[in-house]
């Protein structure tokens, strides 16, 4: 147990991404789906970084650059259709948004 | 190397408990803290991992813009502050089952396929060269037509953020 190992960060990771999918399913308040979505990404990025240092390369580092700048734009447009639902709905609850329903 | 193994296990703990209360608390506002909790975690497991670039942009980007976005959007859908409300919907033991078989199917098979592999850090490369020189060459090197794309990608979010929130 002297140096780092690469599991570790990979059993991180798996936390973060496993409580990220319970909230996808579980929560309906639309803000903290985003939020739970954001755990997803995050654990996604801390494999791909790990794994670029364990075989020595950049390109993960790069990998998770561009999934920041994703996430980023994605959480900026998930926020606007919040809203746009808040307004017409006075409500962001996700169980209540179900025009769509068969 | 141990001392980098205690900082590990330290804010490990503190993100996996973090994490498990973003979706767990009652309450919207405490979620986003805790999920500050996390972001910042990231952070300092990239800075073990020595990718201290990519540290500053997760506090930058992360930390700086999107939880405030987050927490505008908490303001904005007037989720009762200080509140507690119950967030939950009437299948979250279906999420939960998923979960927790997710985690087990993972930890297995990662300690079943990695089992105690090093992480490879004395690359002579790395540690001479410094992180940031080689994530701006990779970026603007190989890597320089994805970049223009999500630049793109931005710029056409950023639009169509502004479009659908704006009032008429």
């Amino acid at each position: 147990m002297d140096d780092l190992m690469l599991n570790q960060f990979l059993l991180l990771s798996a936390i973060l991404f496993s409580a990220g999918v319970y909230g996808v399913l579980a929560k309906r308040n639309a803000v903290i789906v985003l939020m739970s979505i954001e755990l997803i990404l995050n654990a996604v990025n801390i494999n791909l970084v790990a794994f670029g240092a364990h075989n020595g390369t950049i390109v993960g580092s790069v990998f998770a650059l561009f999934v920041i700048a994703v996430a980023a734009a994605e959480v900026g447009v998930g926020l606007a259709i919040v809203l746009l639902i808040y307004r017409n709905r006075k409500s962001v609850d996700l169980d209540e948004v179900a025009q769509m329903k068969g | 190397m141990v001392a980098q193994n205690i900082f590990f296990y330290v804010i490990a703990a503190v993100m996996a408990f973090s994490a498990i209360r973003v979706v767990t608390v009652k309450n919207v506002v405490h979620a986003a803290m805790y999920l500050v909790l996390v972001l910042a975690g990231v952070a300092a497991q990239y800075i073990l991992l020595a990718s201290e670039f990519l540290a500053a942009t997760q506090v930058l980007i992360y930390v700086g813009a999107i939880v405030v976005l987050v927490l505008f959007g908490v303001m904005l859908t007037r989720a009762k502050l200080g509140q507690d409300v119950n967030l939950t919907n009437d299948y979250w033991y279906v999420g939960a089952f998923t979960a927790v078989i997710l985690f087990a199917l993972l930890a297995t098979s990662l300690l079943d396929q990695f089992g105690d592999e090093p992480l490879d850090q004395a690359n002579a490369e790395t540690q001479l060269v410094g992180n940031t020189e080689q994530v701006s060459d990779a970026i603007f090197g190989a890597y320089v037509v994805p970049f223009e794309a999500v630049s793109v990608l931005l710029l056409a979010a950023l639009v169509g953020a502004i479009v659908l929130a704006r009032k008429d």
